[in-house]
């Protein structure tokens, strides 16, 4: 079945074939598809040769140039390390934030260092800006749980909070009304104790029926007047500042269920020198004592 | 196009068929039945459960057939089975859609939709359910009506194996279940586009090779001396999905009564069979596949011979050995070894012509014909769909060279990339072809509306461009701000940064996915009404020209 003919349009003779009605012409292959269709082929072979390659038995053929890029990436890393080398060494000694605030071109460099190690580990939680989230501190006031200086922030970012790091800060608001400790109306009183001492309108009546179970169990480490002792972790009650909220529904839970929100220990994952940067970055985001 | 003039039976088909399919529902019956029973845990119960029943329903279905005494018309073509693939793609297809938009919403506001004790809501499940249903539910029931239509069309043969297209149709559809119900359940290997677990991937199996021996035991017995082009594309597109899908799938169940299995590769090895399977269900199922389609609709739809034999030659054979190298450039700076990375790269590059072949022949093939592009929006829609073609398989070798992928590589450039070809490309000449075969199938002599075909493709042309343009800023952007570095060498943005800035651009594209399914249901809307029979009438009376010679 071989009835080639002429096809009107283009006047190209077709190949014979039919299917369905459908013809095909004889076309040659398109010149420039075939020179495009070489010139790709003619790269790839000099790309081969140039570049790592083609698999032999034991091994590859690692092309002219020799070009590794795990070695470019190794090289990459290492003259940046040596260009970052003598602040690092700086950030290794500082003492005090004086002495980072003292050398404008320090500063700058833990600034810049801080920020970018904050945003890709920290902002997670705390926020882009370290603004904080319910149960993720707020870093840009000056209510420190545990410290705001240069060294208190370091040691929390070295050993984190309730982490699994031996040396952890530690301590923990107990779960006093799933434990059985106080009854729903001792946890009803406590609360509107707490209401009372942070400046609010309270039921009085309560806060007095109060008084005796916040001096002998809450004052242990609140305080007797309630201002929090950072040695322990433990916050200032009187203040308008709350991790997990000071509505009477919130103290209600915290003071039934506990509270021990954990900061994952950074010894591990970044360097001192990365450590003291971000350090002096969190101290400068508004709150550093 | 409605009658058969070609008298394509040859009675050789044995009833082999009835006693295969009755032994594949009894044994899958048993097994499922033992599995529910003695299932490890109760997602594998809950599948076990659905494959009974299909079983079960399968079995009533063949008995119904059987003791109805209606006996095939050896000499006509097997149509039904063409069009229950019909219906299928048009429902999977909207289905799709709708899960993508749904999904696109999500990625620009999180908390849509999120409930945490409703699990099948979140983000996770929902896009590989996506992703399969528009390729593999989608693609892969257009996929097989066409070839079904085309295979005997163009060999004068009737399907060959009696009721075995109809297993394959059956079987493939509850595979699409098994593995839809799966992702939502939380199923999945883990391997993107092959996540359902080793049973749905076994079942697979079966039906593909009932695939296989349906389409080649109807090229076997054509009536034709050769075997026309968009059959070489066929049959390349099933039999390398075939062994793309058992390869990357081995793997060893955890107990063969749960639904948890364990790959039989490990890390590099394993991701690098993963992306050599990955990549090559865009080349063999997006790729050859549709080539196929396109190979038959359009020059039957332009009423014109295909522009150059030769080409469909040497571009089909470049293609098929070039593609299966080119799935390394998924794994650039990885712990793929460089030389890999290099072969899987310039591979690629070499596939930038052996790709633009199929583009050429199909857009030549309109020489003599371009003024039919103005009147009639079903062609219009396929040439546009080759032109998309192009573009994305001149984007893809660009994006594999490994300078050009490290900053697109884990970017919205890929997804826009990815849905130039998928509504561009894949979606457009599938759409084309259905306009094409519901006419053809239910015998009118023409679509319910060409006005909205012009609607469509007008409203779903405008959501591809929206798409695509928008994942094209927001790539590049996330590219350059995840590589941007200040003075100090220190990253200038942070993750969450990144992410903020893309914002804007997840919205544009979800307004893109929403006009792309709309166009949707106004396809469904006009299909059916073509099917059922009806005509608008205004429309055809206004253009004499038009109701003279409708479309066949």
């Amino acid at each position: 079945m071989s009835d080639k003919e002429i096809d009107e349009p283009t006047g190209v003779e077709t190949t014979g074939h039919e299917w369905d009605g459908i013809k095909e012409l004889n076309n040659p292959l398109p010149r420039w598809w075939l020179i495009l269709l070489w010139i790709s082929v003619v790269w790839s072979v000099v790309y081969w040769v140039l570049m790592p390659s083609w698999p032999g038995i034991t091994g590859y053929f690692a092309g002219v140039r020799n070009h590794s890029e795990r070695a470019n990436v190794d090289a990459a890393l290492a003259a940046l390390d040596a260009e970052r080398s003598v602040q690092m060494q700086q950030l290794l000694t500082v003492a005090s934030i004086d002495e980072v605030e003292a050398d404008p071109q320090l500063l700058q460099f833990a600034m810049n260092a801080g920020a970018s190690l904050f945003g890709d580990n920290c902002a997670t939680c705390h926020g882009a800006g370290g603004q904080g989230f319910r149960g993720y501190p707020s870093l840009v006031d000056d209510a420190w749980l545990w410290g705001g200086t240069l060294d208190d922030i370091e040691k929390t970012l070295h050993h984190g909070i309730r982490s699994t790091h031996p040396d952890t800060r530690i301590s923990i608001m107990l779960a006093y009304g799933e434990t059985g400790a106080f009854s729903a109306d001792q946890i009803d009183d406590l609360v509107e104790y707490v209401v009372h001492i942070s400046g609010r309108d309270a039921d009085m009546e309560a806060v007095a029926r109060a008084e005796t179970n916040f001096v002998q169990l809450c004052a242990a480490c609140h305080g007797a007047d309630g201002k929090g002792d950072q040695l322990q972790g433990s916050p200032d009650l009187t203040d308008a500042i709350w991790l997990y909220g000071g509505e009477r529904k919130d103290l209600q839970e915290t003071l039934y269920y506990g509270r021990a929100g954990v900061m994952p220990h950074w010894t591990e994952r970044l360097t001192d020198e990365q450590i003291t940067a971000l350090a002096v970055y969190v101290h400068s985001l508004g709150g550093g004592e | 196009m409605s009658e058969n003039r070609a008298h394509p039976g040859n009675g050789s088909d044995t009833g082999g068929d009835v006693m295969l399919i009755a032994v594949i529902l009894v044994v899958g019956a048993l097994w499922s039945l033992f599995t529910a029973a003695r299932a490890t845990d109760p997602l594998m119960a809950a599948h076990a459960v659905m494959f009974l029943v299909a079983t079960v329903l399968g079995g009533f279905a063949l008995v119904s057939h059987l003791s109805s005494g209606y006996v095939a018309d050896r000499n006509a073509y097997e149509m039904g089975v063409v069009k229950a693939g019909v219906f299928a793609s048009v429902f999977w297809g909207i289905a799709g859609f709708l899960v993508g938009v749904i999904i696109a919403a999500q990625l620009a506001f999180p908390s849509l939709l999120y409930f945490p004790d409703l699990a099948w809501t979140n983000f996770g499940r929902l896009r590989p359910l996506h992703t399969s249903a528009v390729i593999f539910a989608f693609g892969g029931n257009v996929l097989i009506a066409t070839s079904f239509y085309v295979v005997q069309r163009t060999s004068r043969a009737r399907l060959w194996g009696g009721l075995t297209p109809w297993f394959v149709f059956w079987g493939y559809n509850l595979f699409i279940v098994i593995a839809a119900t799966g992702y939502l359940m939380g199923i999945t290997q883990s391997k993107e586009y092959a996540e359902p677990e080793w049973y749905a991937d076994i079942w697979l199996t079966i039906v593909w090779v009932a695939y296989l021996l349906v389409f080649l035991g109807t090229l076997l017995k054509r009536k034709e001396p050769h075997i026309y082009v968009a059959n070489w594309f066929f049959l390349a597109f099933i039999v390398t999905v075939a062994m793309l899908h058992i390869v990357n799938n081995l793997a060893v169940p955890v107990s063969l009564t749960g639904s948890k299995s364990y790959s039989l590769f490990a890390g590099v090895q394993d991701a690098l069979t993963q992306w050599w399977y990955g990549h090559n269900a865009v080349g063999f199922f997006l790729t050859a596949g549709f080539l196929g389609i396109m190979y038959y609709f359009i020059p039957k739809k332009a009423e014109r011979p295909v522009y150059s034999y030769r080409l469909s030659i040497v571009h089909f054979w470049s293609l098929i050995f070039l593609y299966i190298w080119a799935g390394p450039h998924h794994l650039h700076y990885t712990a793929l070894p460089e030389w890999a990375q290099t072969l899987g790269m310039t591979f690629s590059i070499m596939l930038w012509m052996p790709s633009w072949g199929g583009m050429i022949n199909g857009l030549m093939t309109l020489s003599g014909a371009w003024d039919k592009l103005r009147t009639d929006p079903v062609l219009r829609m396929m040439v546009v769909s080759v032109a998309f073609y192009g573009m994305s398989t001149f984007e893809g070798p660009l994006m594999s060279i490994r300078s050009v992928n490290s900053l697109s590589h884990y970017t919205d450039w890929t997804i826009g990339h990815v849905h130039s070809g998928a509504l561009g490309w894949v979606g457009y000449i599938s759409f084309g072809a259905l306009y094409c075969l519901v006419p053809w199938l239910w015998k009118r002599k023409a679509l319910y509306s060409r006005a909205l075909v012009e609607w469509h493709f007008w409203i779903s042309t405008l959501g591809i461009l929206l798409y695509i343009t928008s994942m094209w800023v927001s790539g590049i952007m996330q590219g350059l701000m995840w590589r941007a570095y200040n003075e100090f060498g220190f990253l200038e943005f942070s993750f969450v940064e990144t992410v903020e800035a893309m914002h804007p651009y997840y919205i544009i594209r979800m307004l893109g996915g929403l006009l792309f399914l709309i166009g949707s249901f106004v396809m469904a809307y006009n299909l059916w009404r073509t099917a059922k029979g009806d005509i608008r009438e205004k429309e055809y009376a206004r253009d004499a020209a038009l109701a003279a010679a409708p479309a066949e």
